[in-house]
């Protein structure tokens, strides 16, 4: 029988409140910690933010009777205790597939994390996780490359890579940018890297930037015999811009661009994606303005969902904190999220703060990137949480060497392959780190003084965004 | 400590690096033992491949006959390590561990330089 149509308001709970629904392997699936305001119910919140990032609006209105809403609507399932801290809870809710464009994470966040986020009945809201159902992925580009693709074509293999953001991040002309790319990768570097500040600045503008770049590139691969790359930023205020600097990289046989995924945007950054995909061009993706949008433990989105948005949207490499350098990040949710960027398959773990088993498929991975405030004695430890899959970049810990870029390059490459080496003799690096580095360094002097200039710093400050648990 | 000179030059054919390992001394007999172990206890396939020094930028060298697919000892890689070395006196050589589940190079370093 036809349903009647009666105006007016109704409790959310009546329509999107469903704890009995079974979330179907189509479903997207959500996770959000919520702290309502003062006399609303949980129930009726989870509702709220089930309607409010679904179907809903705040009154019945006559056309919700000209679909079937019941089908299309956003269904809060369940309802949990946050361990360790009672001023929230979790709320569960389950879309159906339909409510999504497909290939488009911009879709998907303009509704998870849209007007809900400003809903007065909320006092705080965070995106914890989402589950993106397979079926889902599919739709999506992904990273345009992949790790496989990107050892091979690097001919990197059996270590992690190494980096280095070039400094000061601003200031420099292109011709002693270009002398600072140089020496890193001649020293021993796999790649260097703009800084996410440099795009095409009054002192240094891009395409002389570029240029220069692909010089140092060519000498050191001719000096070193190895395969070298510059991450060059094609980030630019519009998206012609982009492609115009992503076409000369090209052209000069430049490896690899770079894009900030955050302020540049999901739709820029899911173009460039399939630019890099169709053009055989790796692509590094910085994650600037991540702080604003994921350290509050009740605001906001968790990087591990704005994680799962990148490797959708597409990227070769992003980056994930470093856990023992100078930025935030938990080790244990860091371990995460850095599954959420390679693995297959990855499964709930509240452990590490994962919520929903998560299947990507045949979509390729991402690679970690380690950058900030780390050094040659951070060595061991990197290479144990991150293993090969990853690309440490030490900025100040290669430029800051008393000797120099090249100088600085060699003791970060030596200590790495003395760690992969120790590591795949079955020794505990993280325990023997000391030993390893110091018999490593007998044989390189620039391994040595790296060691003394870096002895005492150490960035040892409490995490603000710690995962839930009872750490009361 | 004074400021030393970053030792590498383009004329000169030993500043060729080559990739894992190479940033490090020349492994002993026990030390190689020990990465070609490493590599059959992920359950990987070791593989042998050679190249020409001036040559040694190409992806791709020569293989030395196929990969040693299901071998499980340490010193059988080996012997075919210097099978290669005797045939090949001048030529590069490396040992690769094949990961056909990641469809990508677990492993992969140079054993022994050839003359440059």
């Amino acid at each position: 029988m036809a349903k009647t149509y009666n105006a007016g308001v109704k409790e959310y709970r009546e329509t999107y409140w469903m704890p009995d629904y079974e979330p179907k392997d189509s479903d997207f699936l959500a996770c959000f910690k919520l702290i309502p305001q003062d006399g609303v119910p949980r129930e009726e919140l989870a509702a709220a933010v089930a309607a409010e990032s679904s179907t809903g609006t705040w009154t019945t209105v006559w056309t919700d009777l000209l679909t079937d809403l019941d089908y299309y609507k956003g269904r809060a399932y369940r309802i949990e205790d946050v361990p360790g801290d009672d001023t929230c809870f979790y709320a569960f809710i389950a879309y159906p597939i339909d409510l999504f464009e497909e290939g488009s994470v911009v879709s998907v966040m303009t509704s998870l994390v849209g007007n809900v986020f400003g809903f007065k009945a909320l006092r705080a809201c965070r995106l914890e996780d989402v589950r993106f159902p397979l079926a889902y992925v599919m739709t999506c580009g992904g990273p345009p490359n992949g790790i496989q693709v990107e050892r091979d074509k690097m001919d990197k293999y059996g270590r992690p890579m190494l980096g280095c953001t070039i400094k000061p991040k601003l200031g420099l002309s292109a011709k002693n940018y270009g002398r600072a790319v140089y020496e890193c990768l001649r020293g021993g570097l796999d790649f260097t890297k703009d800084d996410e500040n440099v795009t095409s600045q009054p002192f240094m503008r891009w395409r002389d930037r570029f240029s220069f770049c692909q010089d140092a590139i060519n000498k050191a691969e001719a000096e070193t015999g190895e395969r070298k790359g510059h991450y060059l930023n094609v980030t630019a205020g519009t998206p012609e811009e982009m492609y115009e600097r992503a076409e000369y990289a090209k052209e000069i046989g430049a490896p690899i661009i770079m894009h900030d995924y955050l302020t540049g945007g999901f739709t820029a950054n899911t173009g460039l994606a399939n630019y890099c995909r169709k053009n055989g061009l790796l692509l590094h993706i910085h994650r600037a303005m991540h702080g604003v949008i994921d350290r509050n433990p009740h605001h906001g989105i968790h990087f591990r969902v704005l994680t799962k948005a990148l490797r959708l949207s597409g990227g070769d490499h992003l980056h994930s904190g470093t856990v023992v350098g100078k930025l935030e990040g938990d080790r244990e949710a860091t371990l995460g999220w850095i599954d959420i960027m390679r693995d297959s398959f990855i499964p709930e773990d509240r452990s590490r703060g994962i919520m929903f088993d998560q299947d990507f498929g045949a979509m390729p991975g991402v690679i970690p990137v380690a950058s900030g405030g780390i050094h040659v004695w951070h060595m061991p430890a990197l290479v144990s949480i991150f293993g090969d899959d990853s690309v440490l970049q030490f900025g100040g810990g290669t430029l800051g060497h008393p000797w120099g870029n090249a100088a600085g390059a060699a003791a970060n490459r030596v200590a790495l392959e003395a760690c992969v080496q120790a590591r795949n003799e079955g020794k505990e690096i993280e325990k023997v780190g000391k030993e390893i580095l110091t018999n490593a360094a007998k044989d390189s002097p620039e391994l040595k003084i790296a060691m003394e200039t870096w002895k005492e710093i150490k960035f040892e400050f409490d995490t603000v965004d710690k995962l839930d648990v009872k750490h009361k | 400590m004074s400021i030393q000179d970053y030792p590498s030059r383009v004329s000169d054919p030993k500043s060729r690096k080559a990739e894992t390992f190479s940033y490090l001394p020349t492994m002993d007999a026990e030390q190689v033992k020990a990465q070609v172990q490493y590599i059959i206890d992920q359950g990987w396939n070791p593989a042998i491949e050679h190249s020409e020094p001036e040559r040694a930028f190409d992806y791709f060298w020569y293989m030395w006959k196929l990969p040693m697919f299901g071998e499980t000892s340490a010193d059988a890689v080996l012997a075919e390590v210097d099978l290669c070395i005797k045939a090949n006196p001048n030529n590069h050589v490396r040992l690769i561990g094949y990961d056909n589940f990641s469809q990508s190079q677990g492993a992969n370093m140079l054993i022994k330089r050839g003359d440059m």
